[in-house]
């Protein structure tokens, strides 16, 4: 079972929500998380996973071997995205440009490309305090895509969850998405089993709750809706959620207290225990909407 | 003309509500019609709720070309699939298709099928739209759900806003930036000559901002920094504090968690306008007023001195 948490407007409170569900899953079920924000990750903050286990990832770019080069162009007319170019007798290769596609590497006629790995970011994991396993994205700073990145942190295969005695253990994979509605939030969503959305009622984070509704929708994933900081704006998201069949969850009220515990590094349900039922019923509700 | 643009890193700290705040405070001092407003967050373009623009102008925006296969004369080798580096083509009951939203647009399909099936497509993917607002000339865009080329959209968001703003010789172009510290946020920065970020003084808030400032530093543009929801986590603001002066970038201020700038954000106004008494709303004509002051120092800076010789000489 595959959970994301998504939301369009950023600060919404998808890490938030997305690390308390976890911590009240991981109380009876397998749990792994997956902060497929690769811009600004900040799952870990919450969670203190060990990451101990750094892996380099990027995209695979061609380097030109003089010897066999006879500077015919084929590569430069080719590539999509003027990374490559002839110059007299030389072919240079501009990493920063290049999407990593292979096409110049195939279509050689002198097979004087090979390729080698042009470091984006790398993939951090490791176990939580709680037995959560843990992986994040962390894009370098200074780069442009994050996708391959994002493309390759969802491959991680899970590592094997120590079991506990009892009954038989739900494989639960939670996913916190980034911010917006371009193609990063499409690659999160791909494969999932739902979608929860975490809004605030105000105007922008309704406009923006509406954006990756309809990506939810395109891609057939079922979704539900909690409402962080309720009291704060007007009720359209509710007014919206009621017209769209789309379940409303969960609402958080605006709190202080709360919003002191978060920016600490506390999570929700450590801050407040209270929400700790409420968080479990929001999972069965989860996996019962998914179901359906 | 200088280009401002307000950026976070982190999502939620407040870009948009500052960017809107700033509009209306610009409006009222000796900026007042010196300044065209763009909005480079096109995923979440959220500017235009507060301003209430009146579109004048809307052009369809064209992304990169997607591949597109002919069904007619695919002979189902599966060729295509095996190439795409991006998980692109899928199968379906037809045959093979290709995901628009996942084709990376690289033609490495097209080069590899043997019957030659495959063409790319440009794909309209969103929309630019030129505005009059209540506090001047607006540049927005929306991209549809799902699509990528935001950093295109944001290059062409930004160049119509900065050609008009030489054209009619306007001395500010106020820049409402995308989170994140990716494609988009470097197409809004690139070529700006000074970003206000906004951060929370959360343990996200400031991570995210480290990475921000990391990013500005990388293209070589100077930063202020101004703490939005200040007293919810003082610890957290002195850190940010702390952690600006030791990398010699200038605070510009605290702003008050205040309700209302969720308030003025339902009524649709910038929250100057819609309370100016508000705490908030005083913080930010203070935080207005040091920008102001370090924009000023910057247009009298060498920079200009230099171009002002190319232009005599």
């Amino acid at each position: 079972m595959r959970i994301v948490v998504a939301s369009g407007k950023g600060g919404t409170g998808k890490t938030t929500v997305a690390t308390s569900l976890a911590q009240v899953a991981a109380e009876r079920d397998a749990v792994h998380f997956l902060d497929c924000d690769v811009e600004t990750p900040d799952a870990a903050l919450f969670l203190h996973p060990s990451l101990d286990v750094h892996r380099e990832v990027g995209i695979r770019v061609p380097r030109v071997d003089p010897q066999a080069c006879n500077a015919c162009g084929t590569c430069a007319e080719i590539c999509r995205f003027n990374a490559i170019a002839v110059v007299g007798e030389t072919t240079l290769v501009f990493d920063d440009l290049c999407h990593g596609c292979g096409s110049c590497t195939w279509m050689c006629p002198e097979q004087a490309i090979t390729e080698h790995l042009f470091v984006t970011g790398t993939i951090d994991s490791g176990t939580t305090p709680d037995g959560i396993a843990f992986a994040r994205g962390l894009m370098n700073v200074g780069q442009a895509m994050g996708m391959p990145i994002l493309r390759e942190l969802k491959k991680r295969t899970p590592s094997p969850m120590p079991r506990s005695s009892g009954a038989p253990r739900r494989a639960l994979e939670i996913r916190d998405a980034p911010p917006g509605a371009s193609c990063p939030v499409v690659e999160t969503m791909r494969g999932a089993d739902f979608v929860l959305f975490v809004t605030e009622p105000t105007p922008f984070g309704l406009h923006d709750l509406k954006q990756v509704v309809a990506i939810a929708h395109d891609l057939g994933i079922p979704a539900g809706v909690v409402i962080n900081r309720d009291g704060i704006g007007d009720d359209a998201v509710g007014a919206y959620c009621a017209e769209h069949d789309l379940p409303i969850l969960l609402r958080i009220p605006m709190d202080r207290r709360i919003a002191e515990a978060i920016a600490g590094g506390r999570t929700l349900v450590e801050a407040a225990v209270d929400y700790r039922p409420k968080f479990r019923d929001l999972l069965e509700q989860i996996l019962a909407e998914a179901t359906v | 003309m200088k280009q401002l643009v307000i950026l976070s890193g982190k999502g939620g700290t407040g870009k948009t509500s500052v960017t809107a705040a700033f509009a209306h405070l610009a409006s009222l001092g000796p900026f007042a019609a010196q300044v065209i407003l763009a909005d480079a967050d096109v995923d979440a373009a959220n500017l235009e709720l507060v301003l209430r623009p009146e579109p004048l102008d809307i052009e369809p925006f064209r992304g990169g070309p997607v591949a597109v296969i002919d069904d007619d004369r695919c002979v189902q080798c599966g060729d295509c699939e095996s190439v795409c580096r991006f998980d692109a083509i899928v199968e379906t009951d037809a045959g093979w298709a290709v995901d628009p939203i996942a084709c990376e647009g690289c033609a490495a399909c097209v080069h590899q099928c043997p019957t030659e099936s495959i063409a790319m497509q440009e794909q309209t993917v969103g929309e630019y739209i030129y505005s009059d607002s209540c506090y001047g000339p607006l540049h927005h865009a929306h991209l549809y759900p799902g699509q990528e080329s935001s950093g295109k959209l944001v290059t062409q968001v930004r160049q119509r806003a900065s050609r008009q703003a030489i054209d009619e010789q306007r001395r500010l172009v106020l820049i409402d930036g995308p989170p994140g510290i990716g494609c988009p946020v470097i197409a809004a920065v690139s070529g700006a000559d000074l970003a206000l970020l906004v951060t929370e003084p959360t343990v996200a808030g400031i991570h995210d901002l480290r990475r921000a400032l990391q990013t500005l530093q990388h293209f070589g543009v100077p930063a202020l920094v101004c703490i939005n929801k200040a007293d919810v986590y003082p610890v957290g603001a002195r850190e940010v504090e702390a952690y600006c002066r030791a990398n010699r970038i200038d605070g510009v201020g605290r702003i008050p968690f205040d309700p209302a700038v969720p308030g003025a954000m339902v009524a649709g106004e910038a929250v100057t306008a819609y309370r100016p008494d508000a705490p908030a709303s005083l913080a930010l004509s203070d935080v207005w007023e040091r920008v102001v002051a370090v924009l000023s120092v910057a247009a009298a800076g060498p920079r200009d001195d230099c171009d002002d010789q190319r232009r005599h000489a």
